[in-house]
């Protein structure tokens, strides 16, 4: 479990985080939602100490991030994994030894275990027959799944990923959430994920952290966010007028309106009377 | 003031250097690595305008000595000297401020703006002395050698014109060349050899790694190193000369 308290952030007189709390649970998929700009990446920096909070606290697990001294950091950071949102593959090496690369430094395995670790690895995010090629390669798809395969190799109790499916087709997108989500489940971590693809939040998104303007805005999980009364986050998740009507008819499904075919084919006709129908109206019209 | 920064962070850097290695073997095969990169890289840019800067000081030295007071063999002595003094290290180290130093700012600043030293960073590695160490040592090992291999190849080039151009015959050549040689010269360059290394691979190093931005940013920071460390080089060699001869 990774728990922020009121941190705040800036650069030179411009306030980027203007004290957020959080908790972020493990084993859960935590998901960092916000429209561009708003801090979320400024944010994720902040929790694995690339950029120094200007106030508050980042706890892992019991123990204060921001008071460790630079050795104790390096120790922890030993069991944090990070996707950044360009894969930050090393472009000198092979696929195969970008993945091995944490174990060269880290451990003092034999080549054979090593090896083995690295292609049970590559398996795991389902990259076969790329093993020996550059970064530059393969497609962006492949090369999140190298940085994924590179940040779990060491088997990390955290996991961080700055937009792991920005540039990706809907397919390719939900197979990278997918996958985070098993492996996350799998290991046990504490799993935080930027983002603002609608599809991951709705698929993924088990505690959502809203960010607006570098403040927290909302709290929740994918079945509670299209309930929500933000008006900032409606705006936010229902940027599109199709998703303003599949909310609507998710609202209309949740009462119970809509419970068959016939039906729904009576709200296409007609979708305004039948956001404005009541309970009793539903049991007249059905019978 | 904004010269006083710089200076800061990059004695920072330089201090962020000293730290103990996460893998010894690691840090080993990295260095190795820079030193082929680094040396091997460079001999043959060095090979060649060390053969031709003996040629061009062995040609013009013999169209300056045309009193015939002047024993022959003082052409010899006149190109070792030059040769092993101010060409061999000063001039070589320009040429290498160019190949070297763009190539260690470029490789860190694609490094830094990728995000590659972050990821570095987050698996818990100290990337200065990482990165910027082994490139560091391996100039400081690498390019001493290559500076007395230039002397050699230069005083070779010079011998090579005087014969060819029947300027002095290649035996009154070598006697010039034994005539009041003193190896404190070749300390000198030496030491020359070592300041410009450091200054040839910490200067590029600095503004690579302190990149930020895209591929224009990285473009002009190499730009930027390789012009500062030449200049950074001639007023080294200045004041050495001043202090040492
Ligand atoms: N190193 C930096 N120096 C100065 N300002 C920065 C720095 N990094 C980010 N910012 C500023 O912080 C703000 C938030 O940026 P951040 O990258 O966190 O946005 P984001 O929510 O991740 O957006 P996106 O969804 O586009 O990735 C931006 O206004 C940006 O200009
Ligand atoms: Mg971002």
């Amino acid at each position: 479990m990774i728990e922020i308290k009121d941190v705040k952030k800036g650069f030179d007189d411009k306030q980027i985080l203007k004290g957020v709390s959080a908790v972020f649970e493990t084993g859960k998929t935590n998901l960092i939602i916000g429209t561009s700009g708003s801090g979320k990446t400024v944010l994720q920096k902040c929790l694995v100490g690339l950029f120094e909070v200007d106030s508050g606290e980042i706890i892992y697990d019991g123990k204060s991030f921001t008071h460790m001294v630079e050795d104790e950091r390096k120790h922890l950071r030993q069991q944090i994994g990070m996707l950044f949102q360009g894969s930050a593959l090393f472009d000198s090496m092979t696929v195969q030894r970008n993945v091995k690369f944490p174990l060269d430094m880290f451990t003092d395995w034999s080549h054979d275990k090593k090896m083995k670790q690295v292609n049970e690895t590559l398996e795991r995010v389902n990259l076969k027959d790329a093993h020996n090629k550059f970064p530059a390669e393969i497609s962006g798809g492949m090369k999140k799944r190298v940085g994924i395969a590179r940040a779990i190799v060491l088997n990390p109790k955290y996991l961080f990923c700055d937009e792991p499916n920005s540039g990706l087709d809907p397919q390719t997108s939900m197979v990278i959430d997918l996958l985070i989500r098993e492996i996350t489940k799998e290991y046990n971590m504490t799993t935080i994920i930027n983002t603002h693809d609608m599809n991951s939040v709705m698929e993924i998104g088990e505690n959502i952290l809203y960010m607006y303007q570098g403040e927290r805005e909302w709290v929740g999980n994918n079945k509670e966010i299209i309930f929500s009364k933000s008006a900032k986050l409606n705006e936010f998740i229902f940027a599109s007028e199709f998703l303003r009507d599949a909310k609507d008819m998710r609202m209309l499904e949740e009462k119970g309106i809509i419970d068959n075919d016939r039906n729904m084919e009576d709200v296409m006709r007609d979708p305004e009377s039948h956001l404005l129908m009541g309970e009793n109206d539903k049991r007249d019209k059905s019978e | 003031m904004k010269f006083f920064s710089v200076l800061g962070n990059y004695l920072l850097l330089i201090k962020g250097m000293f730290t103990r290695p996460e893998n010894i073997k690691m840090y080993w095969k990295e260095l190795m690595h820079q030193c082929v990169e680094i040396g091997i890289g460079s001999l043959g840019i060095v090979s060649i305008i060390s053969v031709f800067m003996g040629a061009v000081s062995a040609a013009q030295t013999a169209y300056q000595l045309t009193n015939p007071l002047i024993p022959k063999s003082t052409l010899g002595q006149i190109v070792r000297d030059t040769v092993i003094l101010e060409f061999a290290p000063t001039l070589v180290c320009i040429v290498l401020a160019g190949v070297v130093g763009s190539k260690i700012a470029s490789e860190l600043g694609n490094m830094r703006s990728t995000e590659q030293i972050d990821a570095l960073e987050i698996m818990g590695i100290n990337t200065k002395s990482y990165l910027v160490a082994p490139k560091i040592l391996a100039a400081l090992i690498t390019i001493p050698l290559l500076v007395v291999i230039a002397m050699f190849l230069g005083i070779w080039g010079g011998r090579l014109t005087s014969t060819l151009t029947n300027i002095v015959s290649g035996d009154t050549y070598d006697k010039g060349l034994l005539d009041g040689f003193s190896a404190i010269n070749v300390y000198f360059a030496l030491a020359k050899a070592y300041t410009f290394a450091f200054i040839i691979s910490s200067i590029p190093a600095f503004y690579g790694y302190n990149v930020k931005g895209g591929a224009l940013e990285i473009g002009r920071a190499s730009t930027t190193a390789v012009v500062t460390s030449c200049i950074l080089v001639l007023f080294a060699d200045y004041i050495l000369a001043a202090l040492l001869l």
